[in-house]
């Protein structure tokens, strides 16, 4: 038996290939400047969030003490059929998923394209889509007005607040998607796709996207976390969310301390769920 | 799996040979409708709105409502507390950007600081305010802070609590993109953490750096409800108040003057916009 | 060599070259062992290239020497100084990187003068050192470019001159020619070692490139999963590998059954000496380069144990590559092309096999191992 062996092969680009050390000294000061940071900061987010939490265990007739009724009170409700919570949590969550469809269908394709083909309208994207960002909701649910009416003329559900809520996402999701269409090749993978016969929708939907998976997670994310928190434009249009929902409860009962249980458990269920989701986009580690 | 059906198969050269068909810019005109529709005709609609009286012909006069010293002083307050909110926001955020971002890409503080910055960036309105008031107003869990009602300490505390997430979402990336041969190489060539901060990593973050700033001033300019329920002094009134003082806010008894208040915003925001585009093209050349 | 600015420090006294002496050094990550008690040392002056596959542990030991990380175990030595504790800014080496390390919003100039400032030397001193710098390189036309604007061997010989503007005691080169074309490359590595030369300051270079190693080196450390199996001059570990690993990483090797007797090796009818003299009589594999395996004198048999037909001939400017199928094995033999040139698959021809001193093994290799184009 005889065999040739061959020189040792070249790796293809110049990347590291695992994460190179650091000299402890750095590494230590690095750590502590990290640690304090984090705890710092971790304080500053938390304690308020602490302070509502405190407020919402407050009893209805006697301060200073103790007490869930707040909590329970989110629950309960008086009357027949479907509590208005509950429903409104579902119309909330499917809101959450149609304006994440939208989103992804409308800027998915069009960054890629524009990658491809029309590179300078990027900037001009990119402008668009931190637009929002900037101009108040207060503004534009006033210029919303008209269009909403025309709207409802078809639809009176409150899902239709999805046309407006994929705009007021565009800055994050831009942001998350950009991210992850420059750390891919989209020039190299699209043409080796498109000379294997590869229709533009396939370029898109099976070979681009499914490299950017992080991004899109990240996107998506973020979008859902301002559905779920959205409250201005839903109550200035007369629609019920979740918020609004929650701030209706907080009215009809004497028991000021609701509002605050009621702010926390939205704040609290939108955290949980995002990170949730962020854990479901994980890079599968090694299989062996 | 096969590819998509398709009338272009084999190894042709993509782009050869084809009917002369349209010009790609095409691709993008979903987008831009979507965007024409619910973004640039509703702020289109506040712009003409803001110069035409109430029985819809053109008056050129409301403008000179912006020299009513009244709105000018809301006006220079705005830009007062947006201008410290966004400075505060930003150093701060860029801190807590670095230290999240030196840590490891997939680890569970990376995860979790960016699903809270998710989150978080989105509070704003009746729920931080009321959060503030009950740590550090009158009774106040954790102590009862005497400058909380003045301006604009109180409310540049409280927009700093959503500037810090959204600096931490826009400015991350940035920090990805320093190369860790930058660092080393001048570790090599004798620099100390001090010196390359001060000769590399200062001046290539610096357009990054301004432009998130730049957005996060853009961002507390359009954050009216916040600043509302806190002069309502939330504590002491029913959050019924808190309707009628957004719908008043909003005025819509009286369109036009608020149309014209947000004219001038929006106005404010886009020359911070070009601003952050230009910016935004030196960063992207080196640090893509 | 004495007249040139680089051989002489900012006061004009004559350079003196320093040794680097790397002793017991050991570094994991976890689980994995990147170096393991390696000892190394440079002599002054030298150039010592590591060579080896990915994760053999050349890149660790640039790196622990350089500072930029710590070794578990160990002492370095420069000059006969200790300078194992000593953090990289404090080291007195310059380093040039496999890429991307230029600083993007400084010109050429900027970046080749840096080491300088840091050191506060006076801009007009810095500026006409970083032109010396310049011009050693070859690039004193491009001092007020930007790196985006220099192609990818330009950009290295800026961070070349960088790394030497600041008179290291040590050159540092971590794969600097891998992200180039092939073209360039060989340019680049001769002018490499020619500045080296001239500048006569002791270098450790790090490749997995077999031929830039042979190429410019002293002495080539041949590296494998964290230890040096033959530190050698080239042509020493190319015809006397110590090892089997270093015989089939550095350049091609036919791998031949054999039986060894009396000091040599059997192999298909020729006798060939043996590079460990002393080797016990057995079964064994032995490593035949191609350009030791020639055509037969035309007085030898039509047929025997060298005998076969061609598969393939490949054209590689003066020499071409010959695969051979004789029945029971493939064989590459390493022809002058004008030997070869009547030579097409299906031919039928005998080989001869030089007797060169080879290595053998007792590793039989994967059964039925297939033949691996380069």
């Amino acid at each position: 038996m005889a065999a040739v062996t061959s020189v040792g092969e070249a790796p293809l680009a110049p990347s590291a290939k695992r994460p190179p050390g650091m000299q402890a000294g750095r590494r230590r000061r690095l750590n502590i400047f990290r640690y304090v940071v984090f705890t710092i900061f971790g304080l500053f987010f938390l304690l308020p969030l602490l302070a509502v939490a405190r407020f919402s265990l407050e009893a209805p007739t006697k301060l200073g003490t103790w007490s869930v009724t707040a909590w329970r009170q989110i629950a309960s409700y008086q009357g027949t059929g479907i509590p208005p919570l509950l429903s409104s949590i579902e119309i909330t969550l499917e809101l959450a998923v149609i304006t994440c469809a939208v989103m992804l269908i409308l800027l998915v394709p069009t960054m890629i394209w524009v990658q491809l083909r029309v590179q300078w309208l990027a900037r001009t994207i990119e402008f668009l889509c931190l637009l929002p960002l900037t101009i108040p909701a207060i503004v534009l649910v006033v210029g919303l007005g008209e269009i909403y009416v025309k709207i409802q003329r078809i639809s009176l559900s409150a899902l239709m607040l999805f046309w407006v809520y994929v705009i007021l996402a565009l800055p994050y999701a831009y942001r998350a998607l950009a991210a992850g269409l420059t750390a891919i090749d989209v020039t190299t993978l699209s043409e080796a796709a498109r000379s294997l016969g590869a229709s533009w929708f396939t370029v898109i939907v099976r070979v681009i996207a499914p490299n950017m998976r992080a991004a899109i997670l990240n996107a998506v994310v973020l979008t859902t976390s301002l559905v779920l928190g959205e409250f201005t434009i839903a109550y200035l249009l007369l629609y019920t969310n979740l918020q609004v929902e929650l701030y209706s409860i907080s009215r009809n009962t004497p028991n000021a301390s609701v509002l605050f249980s009621t702010t926390l458990a939205a704040l609290v269920f939108t955290f949980l769920l995002l990170l949730i989701v962020s854990y479901a986009g994980r890079r599968r580690r090694g299989r062996g | 799996m096969a590819v998509a059906t398709t009338t272009k198969t084999g190894a042709r050269p993509s782009w050869a040979g084809r009917r002369p068909s349209a010009p790609p810019w095409v691709g993008t005109v979903p987008f831009f409708a979507y965007l024409a529709v619910f973004l640039l005709w509703p702020t289109g609609i506040v712009i003409v709105d803001a110069v035409k009286n109430p029985n819809g012909a053109w008056a050129f006069s409301n403008l000179s409502e912006l020299g009513n010293p009244l709105v000018r002083g809301y006006f220079i307050g705005s830009f007062k507390l947006c201008l410290l909110s966004s400075l505060t926001g930003a150093v701060l955020g860029a801190i807590l950007a670095y230290a999240v971002a030196s840590g490891d890409p997939d680890g569970v503080i990376r995860r979790l600081y960016v699903a809270v910055s998710g989150v978080l960036a989105q509070t704003g309105g009746v729920t931080l305010a009321f959060a503030f008031l009950v740590t550090i107003g009158p009774v106040g869990l954790l102590f009862h802070a005497s400058w909380y009602f003045d301006f604009p300490w109180g409310i540049t505390l409280i927009y700093t609590y959503f500037q810090i997430p959204l600096m931490v979402l826009v400015f991350m990336p940035a920090i990805d993109g320093l190369k860790i041969q930058w660092r080393e190489a001048s570790e090599n060539l004798g620099a100390s953490s001090w010196q390359y901060w001060r000769h590399v990593g200062g001046p290539l973050l610096l357009p990054a750096f301004l432009g998130a700033t730049l957005l996060l001033f853009a961002n507390a300019l359009s954050a009216f409800a916040t600043i509302q329920a806190w002069e309502n002094q939330i504590a002491y009134i029913v959050p019924q108040q808190i309707s009628t003082a957004m719908s008043s806010e909003v005025g819509l008894s009286n369109v036009n003057v608020a149309d014209l208040l947000a004219l001038g915003m929006v106005v404010m925001v886009a020359i911070v916009m070009t601003g952050y585009a230009l910016l935004l093209r030196r960063a992207a050349r080196w640090l893509r | 060599m004495t007249s040139s600015p680089m051989t002489r420090t900012q006061d004009g006294a004559a350079r003196t070259a320093v040794e680097v002496r790397m002793e017991g050094l050991s570094r994991h990550y976890g689980h994995v062992v990147a170096l393991d008690r390696l000892d190394l040392t440079l002599q002054p002056g030298e150039l010592i290239v590591l060579l080896g596959p990915s994760g053999c542990g050349k890149t660790t030991t640039l790196r622990l020497l350089a500072g930029l990380e710590d070794a578990d175990t160990g002492q370095i030595f420069v000059g006969g100084k200790d300078i194992t504790r000593l953090p990289a800014s404090k080291r007195d080496m310059g380093m040039v990187f496999q890429a991307y390390s230029l600083f993007p919003h400084m010109t050429v100039r900027q970046n080749v003068a840096f080491g300088l400032r840091l050191r506060h030397v006076g801009a007009a001193q810095r500026d006409k050192r970083a032109m010396e710098m310049l011009e050693l390189v070859d690039l004193p036309t491009q001092a007020d470019r930007y790196p985006h604007q220099l192609s990818g061997g330009q950009q290295q010989r800026v961070a070349l001159a960088r790394a030497l503007a600041i008179e290291p005691q040590v050159l540092l080169l971590d794969e600097p020619l891998s992200a180039l074309d092939a073209k360039v490359r060989a340019q680049l590595r001769d002018q490499i070692r020619r500045i080296q030369l001239e500048v006569g300051i002791t270098t450790l270079f790090v490749t997995h490139d077999q031929e830039e190693a042979l190429a410019i080196a002293d002495r080539v450390g041949v590296m494998r999963e964290g230890h040096l199996e033959q530190l050698a001059p080239p042509t020493e570990v190319y015809s006397r590998p110590a090892t089997s690993f270093v015989a089939e990483f550095v350049g091609l090797s036919n791998r031949l059954s054999g039986e060894v007797r009396g000091g040599n090796v059997i192999v298909r009818g020729c006798t060939l000496p043996l590079v460990e003299q002393d080797r016990p009589d057995g079964q064994v594999v032995a490593l035949v380069r191609p350009e030791a395996v020639t055509l037969a004198s035309h007085d030898a048999p039509g047929s025997g144990p060298l005998s076969g037909t061609v598969i393939a001939v490949t054209f590689l400017g003066a020499t071409s590559r010959v695969s051979v199928d004789l029945g029971d094995a493939t064989v590459l033999a390493q022809l002058p092309t004008s030997e070869a040139a009547t030579l097409t698959a299906g031919s039928r021809i005998v080989l001869a096999i030089r007797p060169d001193p080879v290595l053998v093994s007792a590793d039989s290799g994967p059964a039925g191992a297939a033949e691996e184009e380069a």
